[in-house]
């Protein structure tokens, strides 16, 4: 059945200006952490992407600099602003991961933080009176960077890629991509897929997303350029007159905007420029969802424990009754970060 | 050339008048040593696909390692570190080197490395040990030396300090080899971040008192030597990149290197990486010295710490010079002299125990003497006793008639018997 036609002019087409308008006003908000060794190239690969100065390298910098035991959680919050439209953007970075000698768990701080973060928004759901607006902390996106050269995927990025791509939208890349030739950099990439397919990880975006037809073109070749091989710089430098970012070495200049040169643009237009709002919201409709699902059943079950155990035993009604309202934080997530 | 009486035991400085001709004994050494042939052994250490195998391949322009092999993806955990060793004989000009290769799959790949390092210190301690075992024998002329004569431990280029594996490794292992930290993948690396890795790697060292080999100038060396040696150690830590494939320079000659959308590294090229320097020192200029550090300091250190631990004294007495005639002749009279002294306690027991009898024998024969004396003593006093009851007998038989003296021969009875 077709759609009836319109005979004139109602004015609904104009609901996306007036949604832009609101989103102007209100801004958003955009988390992304970062997972990776220290000095695979995190924090410039973020500065760049955001072409700011946003966060400073956590790598030991003297031989006197204490090396951390532990992975660090460590956000910071910046607004920037581009054509009226805000942004509250905070990129958790996470010093001390796979640092040590051993690195058994070092992800559980990693899984712990982000959810924490549901846990967070959950919580402030519940709540009788919630806000009109909650301060969405969720994050969005985990960039998780490979360590080139590597066969495909080491044992710690397996493990610590299942965990993750249960818990957010992850996107592997290699950051200093630059010491991979064209043929090697293809080989990896092939190696990286073939791994995650036999280890059943699925990173974003996922299949399963695709229903318009141009979505799936544009995923599909996202997907084969999985994971990103980037180059990140801060620095400007000349090249014949023009000024690009990239790196200057004794037998060669790369342009990072080059895109034989490296994935760059293509991972910040997949970031920013075309699937922005889609990791948001793939966010809030999965992640989120089967965060709170889980939550909620294991909420239910505690309390069906503990009134079957009042039935049985002599535990007065009245503390049955409290726990009917809805939980403060902590909530019972605590069991799931030990996964 | 005589010493004169005033110093007996000091070197003289000497002038020849002509060519006599011992000079040419580093010939005859040369001509020796190219005959036996050489042997080194190198280690590699470093986390998978950091460039170990291509590196060795690069710097003796010989397929030593093959290429890796790619297996599917599977669910087994990395199994520990292995230590596998690979073994080619080459030769360049006449001179023969065995080569051994020791390589270290596994090291750092695994979720926890916490021991990653510990396999590989048991294979050096364990070469340490066969040749130790080897210079215990008996028959010494054929001693195998697969003692490892240097370790290259591949530093990841991250920029920031070196890691804890890294520290870990180093201050366990640079005791017991010589060590070569180089940077590897410096292709990764702008000269401006290169100079700053550099320097934070050397602080690092520094900071933990980790030794690595360095190339040290004596008085003896020539100055050409001396300035090769100062740019050597100016470059430490080598920054290099490896390559096996030939690629095509602007201008057309082909050279080993790396080609990339951006440009050519050049394995070659000291602007561009120092694979020069590494091969020199390792090859051309150090290699006798590596060797000769792990036989006289390494190996001597080890072997020292590990007889102490067995409870080994030093013995001095060991040392004194044996000579087969001399000893037997000290035996000999050592015997003879055993032999008079034995012969002269023996005899002094005799002369003792004669001594001694004769006394008792003495003092026996004057006992008996005194006896019989005695005896005799009582025995006159017994017939005195006697004679005189006769005599007393006699005088009171006297009344009796001489008639009597007839019958007296009958009658004695009754007279007597009156008693």
């Amino acid at each position: 059945m077709s759609a009836p036609e319109v005979q004139d002019y109602v004015g609904f087409d104009t609901i996306t200006q007036q949604m832009e308008r609101k989103f102007l006003k209100r801004g958003f908000n955009l988390n992304v952490i970062l997972v990776g060794e220290s000095g695979m190239g995190k924090s410039t690969l973020v500065n760049s992407i955001f072409s700011t100065h946003l966060v400073d390298s956590q790598g030991r910098r003297t031989a006197q600099e204490v090396i951390r035991k532990t992975t660090e959680i460590s956000p910071v919050t910046q607004t920037l602003e581009e054509n009226g439209v805000r942004v509250r953007l905070t990129i958790i970075d996470t010093p001390g991961f796979g640092d040590q000698c051993n690195n058994e768990g070092c992800w559980v701080p990693v899984i712990k933080y982000i959810k924490d973060q549901h846990a967070a928004y959950l919580a402030r759901e519940l709540k009788p009176f919630r806000d009109r607006i909650i301060n969405d902390t969720r994050v969005h996106a985990c960039l998780y960077f490979l360590n080139p050269g590597s066969r495909g995927l080491r044992p710690l990025d397996v493990e610590v890629l299942k965990r993750l791509t249960e818990v957010t939208n992850v996107i592997p890349v290699i950051a200093k991509s630059d010491s991979m030739t064209t043929d090697e950099r293809t080989l990896f990439k092939r190696r990286v897929k073939e791994e995650m397919a036999f280890h059943r990880i699925s990173v974003y975006p996922y299949a399963c997303d695709d229903d318009v037809d141009e979505d799936r073109a544009l995923n599909a070749s996202i997907r084969d350029l999985i994971p990103f091989a980037v180059v990140g710089s801060e620095e400007t430098i000349d090249v014949d007159g023009t000024v690009v970012r990239g790196r200057r070495h004794g037998w060669g200049v790369i342009n990072i905007f080059d895109e034989a040169h490296c994935d760059f643009v293509h991972l910040r237009n997949f970031m920013l420029r075309t699937h922005l709002s889609d990791l948001i919201e793939v966010t809030a409709q999965r992640h989120y969802e089967q965060f709170r699902t889980s939550q909620l059943r294991q909420i239910k079950e505690l309390r069906d424990q503990q009134s079957a155990a009042a039935a049985a035993g002599a535990v007065p009604p009245g503390a049955v009754v409290a726990q009917q309202q809805p939980p403060s934080a902590p909530l019972p997530h605590q069991p799931m970060a030990q996964a | 050339m005589k010493s004169t009486a005033g110093n007996a035991g000091g070197v003289q400085k000497k002038k020849m008048n002509g060519y006599v001709g011992f000079s040419n004994y580093p010939n005859q050494v040369h001509r020796r040593s190219v005959k036996r042939g050489f042997n080194f052994t190198l280690m590699v250490v470093g986390e998978s696909g950091i460039g170990k195998s291509t590196l060795i391949n690069t710097l003796f322009d010989t397929k030593i390692f093959p290429d890796r092999e790619e297996m599917p993806p599977s669910a087994d955990a990395v199994k520990g570190v292995d230590v596998t060793s690979m073994s080619a004989d080459i030769q360049e000009n006449g001179v023969k080197l065995r080569l051994t290769v020791v390589d270290t799959p596994g090291f750092g790949d695994a979720i926890n490395n916490e021991d990653a390092w510990q396999p590989i210190l048991e294979n050096i301690e364990s070469r340490f040990d066969a040749y130790l075992a080897q210079e215990n024998r008996v028959n010494r002329s054929k001693i195998s030396d697969n003692r490892i004569d240097a370790v290259i431990y591949f530093i990841k280029p991250t920029g920031h300090c070196l890691r804890v594996i890294d520290i870990e490794f180093m201050k366990r292992l640079h005791t017991k080899v010589n060590l070569i930290p180089i940077i590897a993948k410096a292709d990764t690396l702008t000269a401006g971040e290169l100079e700053q890795f550099k320097a934070k790697i050397l602080a690092d060292i520094n900071y933990h008192g980790i030794q690595i080999f360095k190339p040290v100038s004596d008085e003896f060396d020539d100055p050409e030597t001396v300035a090769e040696n100062r740019e050597i150690l100016s470059k430490i830590p080598f920054a290099v990149v490896g390559s096996e494939k030939y690629v095509a320079r602007a201008d057309g000659t082909q050279v080993r290197g790396r080609s990339y959308p951006w440009g050519i590294i050049e394995v070659e090229n000291e602007d561009h990486n120092d694979f020069i320097k590494l091969r020199q020192m390792l090859l051309r200029s150090h290699m006798e010295e590596l060797k000769d550090t792990t036989d006289m300091v390494l190996y001597e250190n080890y072997r020292t710490q590990k007889l102490l631990s067995m409870g080994h004294v030093q013995d001095n007495g060991v040392f004194r010079e044996f000579n087969p005639l001399v000893q037997m002749e000290e035996e000999r009279r050592a015997h003879e002299a055993k032999m008079q002294k034995m012969e002269a306690e023996m005899s002094a027991v005799f002369q003792q125990k004669v001594h001694e009898k004769e006394a008792k024998l003495k003092q026996s024969e004057e006992e008996l003497y005194a006896r019989h004396k005695e005896m005799k003593s009582v025995l006159e006093k017994q017939r005195g006793d006697l004679e005189d009851k006769k005599k007393r007998a006699e005088a009171s038989a006297r009344p009796i008639t001489p008639m009597e003296q007839h019958p007296t021969k009958g009658k004695k009875k009754n007279i007597f018997s009156g008693f």
